[in-house]
């Protein structure tokens, strides 16, 4: 703006024009500089703390370095092989050689763990085959490896090495969406015993749209009461909407076990008022899983709402029904419309939070109500296996990436823009 | 010019988070032993550690830890760890073996292997502890209580949420036993796809009434609470909250599931000779016997376990009368299979 301003009135001074637009490039630039030194700090930060190991971790779903490092000259042999074919005795003579080398020098472990993934029994396999071998002197042919296991007659054995030979693969990002490459290349689904992802994805987006809903309907006429009553009263239930949000979410989440569970104050209440006679199950299912998400988001929802609601003049409603409108017209034509940017703004917020959920799933959900996190979870500490990890967050990422997009797109003209 | 400044103090952020990458270099420091924490790791102090200082008057520093391979990886491959002496479970000793994280054990300065049980003998460890998985439940909420895993399925007998733990590890297992699979052939049975077929099948029956725990801690709360009327459980919590917490807790030792945990010395460790003489010292008999006493864990030593106190070890696995109808847990078999498993229990859970 301040330049087309200054270039309109460029000529009138006499000055050269391009010397006072370059000048005021200049000026710009070494403004647009010194901002930019400002949040260096904080780029720099980000790119340290955020981008990197995000990037390197999202990277690992597609890597498959443990063939390429421990049998390095048969991962390349593999590589050039046609999919699901035998190999030759060269291959197989290469392959024993550096399983001796891989199994001397105690490496074997990695490659190993990394086949299991893919056939159960590989493990076992290896290391059998990998003691067999002995010395160098037996030679190192298909028919000698068959003699040791049947199985390396298989072409299903020698296609899970292939997969394996790096150094991309797409079998954790397959894995995560629950499919598999069959040993002549094709995509098929998981069995259905062994499928899980698909649908843990499915419940982790249906039980946080669900906690949304709810956060939606209870956060509203709470915000409203928030922002219309006298200041005095305001204050002193906002403190009883921030006290929570300042507490740990662990503690909140152990405290509604507490509450919800069999011999829980929420059971005992509900009998001696004689609504129920048995205790009923609120913990440990899906129940207790939307009171918990619920309770602890809310916050999330109530403060944009409020935000949006305290700065809404009340003119233009008692004006509507000052008019003859119905309260419920008003309310429609009026008011809600003017929320719109509160409601959509902590829909999101709410919405990307309750999806990386772990902790309270984990304590007062049951085995079915588990969340993408538990599975990112387990991965990362239990079983070790980074690179299925690292798929399901990217997963995951793209997923929500998704429907932040679908979303903007759909609340584009109302809010979500700087204002 | 103006600049020069926060150039200046670029260089210094840069400085630090290069020192912060490169780190401290390794330098001597004192013995360091690992255990699991707890109340376990508290007897252990009582009856080792403390006495070891006392004796040899070698300075112990102490740390815990809850598993895991991937832990012991980075340590030893990081080539500066930490820890000396850890206690690790089998399938970690197994692992860590094969990778070659652990050094070999001298067994002549631990008094040679036949003087240990069977299972505690290794190339990289030697048993610390027995310990065990079993049906547990309180005596004040259940008179006549449950006798084996059959009756944990009897949902008419005794209604009310089971606790179990969540994974295929110990939950296929009992499956199987209640199903009326014979301790000794669990395994055999678990290693073809009907006995897996058969244990979900089993495991299908009761899953709308268990409640799944993650951590051993939360039992003695569970069934106090009243949440769940028997579970899955370590007898050792069990029996310690009812000495601490007067709970009327009781394990149902038939059918249980028990395993050793294992001393090991984690590879390039700069206080071997220290840490073989603390190792060779917890494992002496007059040494380990002390234990049972403290936590209601078994040992692995025959002398120990002839010397212990038979009051405290009849709560334990150490009792031949305990595990006499038990499931040794195969490690091995869990190494091969716990990706599979672990995969299809999850399939399982979340339908």
């Amino acid at each position: 703006m301040s330049r087309s301003a200054a270039v309109g009135s460029g000529g009138i001074a006499g000055i050269d024009s391009t010397a006072l637009k370059a000048a005021l490039r200049r000026a710009e630039r070494s403004q647009n500089l010194h901002a930019l030194a400002l949040v260096a700090p904080l780029l720099l930060f980000l790119a340290l703390n955020f981008v990197l190991p995000i990037g390197s971790m999202l990277l690992r779903s597609i890597q498959d370095p443990e063939l390429t490092t421990t049998l390095p000259e048969t991962a390349v042999l593999l590589r050039g092989l046609e999919g699901g074919v035998i190999p030759n005795d060269y291959i197989t003579s290469v392959f024993v050689t550096e399983l001796r080398q891989t199994r001397d020098s105690g490496a074997l472990s990695a490659v190993a763990n990394r086949l299991n993934y893919d056939i159960n029994g590989f493990r076992t396999l290896l290391f059998r085959t990998a003691r067999q071998l002995g010395e160098a002197t037996t030679p190192g042919t298909l028919d000698e490896l068959v003699r040791i296991d049947p199985r390396w007659g298989q072409r299903e054995t020698w296609a899970a090495l292939q997969h394996a030979s790096g150094p991309y693969t797409s079998f954790y990002l397959l894995a995560a969406i629950d499919r598999r490459l069959t040993a002549d290349g094709s995509i098929v689904t998981t069995p259905a015993q062994q499928a899980v992802f698909i649908d843990v994805f499915k419940r982790t987006f249906g039980i946080s749209a669900v906690v949304t809903v709810l956060c939606l309907v209870l956060a509203y006429p709470v915000s409203y009461l928030l922002a219309t009553v006298s200041p005095r009263i305001g204050n002193l239930l906002m403190i009883l909407v921030l006290l929570p949000f300042w507490t740990s979410v662990l503690v909140r989440t152990t405290a509604w076990m507490v509450l919800l569970q069999r011999e829980g104050i929420v059971n005992g209440i509900l009998r001696s008022a004689e609504v129920i006679s048995d205790p009923i199950q609120l913990v440990h299912n899906r129940i207790g899983v939307y009171i918990a998400m619920t309770y602890v988001l809310l916050p999330f929802m109530v403060l944009p709402l409020y935000g949006v609601m305290k700065g809404i003049s009340p003119l233009p409603v008692r004006a509507a029904l000052s008019l003859g409108a119905s309260p419920f017209t008003t309310f429609r034509r009026i008011y809600l419309p003017q929320t719109l940017p509160g409601v959509t703004a902590g829909c999101l917020l709410v919405f990307i939070l309750a999806i990386g959920f772990y902790i309270t799933p984990a304590l007062v959900g049951g085995a079915g109500d588990q969340l993408i996190s538990y599975f990112i979870a387990f991965y990362t500490n239990q079983t070790l296996n980074w690179g299925m990890a690292a798929a399901l967050g990217l997963v995951l990422l793209a997923v929500t990436l998704l429907l932040y997009g679908v979303y903007t797109k759909l609340t584009a003209t109302s809010s979500l823009r700087w204002r | 010019m103006t600049n020069e400044p926060r150039v200046h103090g670029f260089a210094i952020i840069g400085m630090l988070a290069l020192s912060a990458l490169i780190g401290p270099r390794a330098e001597a420091r004192d013995l360091t032993v690992t255990a699991w924490g707890g109340a376990s790791q508290a007897a252990a102090q009582k009856a080792y550690f403390k006495p070891f200082t006392a004796k040899t008057g070698i300075k112990l520093q102490e740390d815990s830890w809850s598993g895991g391979i991937g832990v012991l990886r980075t340590k030893v491959q990081g080539g500066n760890a930490s820890w000396d002496v850890v206690q690790v479970e089998v399938d970690d000793l197994m692992l860590g073996c094969e990778e070659g994280l652990f050094e070999k054990l001298d067994w002549s300065r631990l008094g040679g292997k036949d003087r240990f049980i069977a299972p505690a003998v290794s190339d990289c460890g030697v048993g610390a502890v027995v310990w065990a998985n079993a049906l547990g439940y309180d005596l004040d909420r259940l008179k006549d209580g449950p006798k084996s895993w059959a009756d944990f399925w009897d949902l008419k007998k005794f209604p009310g949420k089971r606790g179990m733990r969540k994974g295929a590890k110990y939950t296929l297992e009992i499956a199987l036993l209640a199903d009326g699979v014979k301790p000794q052939d669990v395994y055999k049975v678990l290693a073809t796809p009907e006995g897996v077929d058969r244990a979900f099948k089993k495991l299908d029956v009761l899953k709308p009434s268990i409640i799944w725990w993650t951590n051993a801690s939360q039992v003695p709360e569970m069934l106090a609470s009243g949440e769940v009327i028997m579970s899955v459980g370590t007898p050792g919590r069990l029996l310690a909250a009812n000495k601490n917490d007067k709970k009327n807790f009781k394990v149902v030792w038939d059918g249980n599931l028990y395993s050793i945990d294992h001393w090991v010395i984690l590879k390039g460790s700069p206080n071997k000779e220290q840490a073989l003489e603390l190792v060779s010292f917890m494992t002496r008999p007059e040494n380990q016997k002390q234990l049972p006493s403290l936590i209601p864990l078994g040992v692995t030593n025959k002398e120990a376990i002839a010397q212990a106190d038979p009051q405290a070890l009849a709560n334990t696995a150490s009792n031949p009368e305990n595990t006499k109808n038990a499931v040794n847990i195969n490690a091995t078999f869990w190494v091969e299979n716990a990706d599979q498993l672990n995969q299809r229990y999850n399939a399982w859970a979340a339908k």
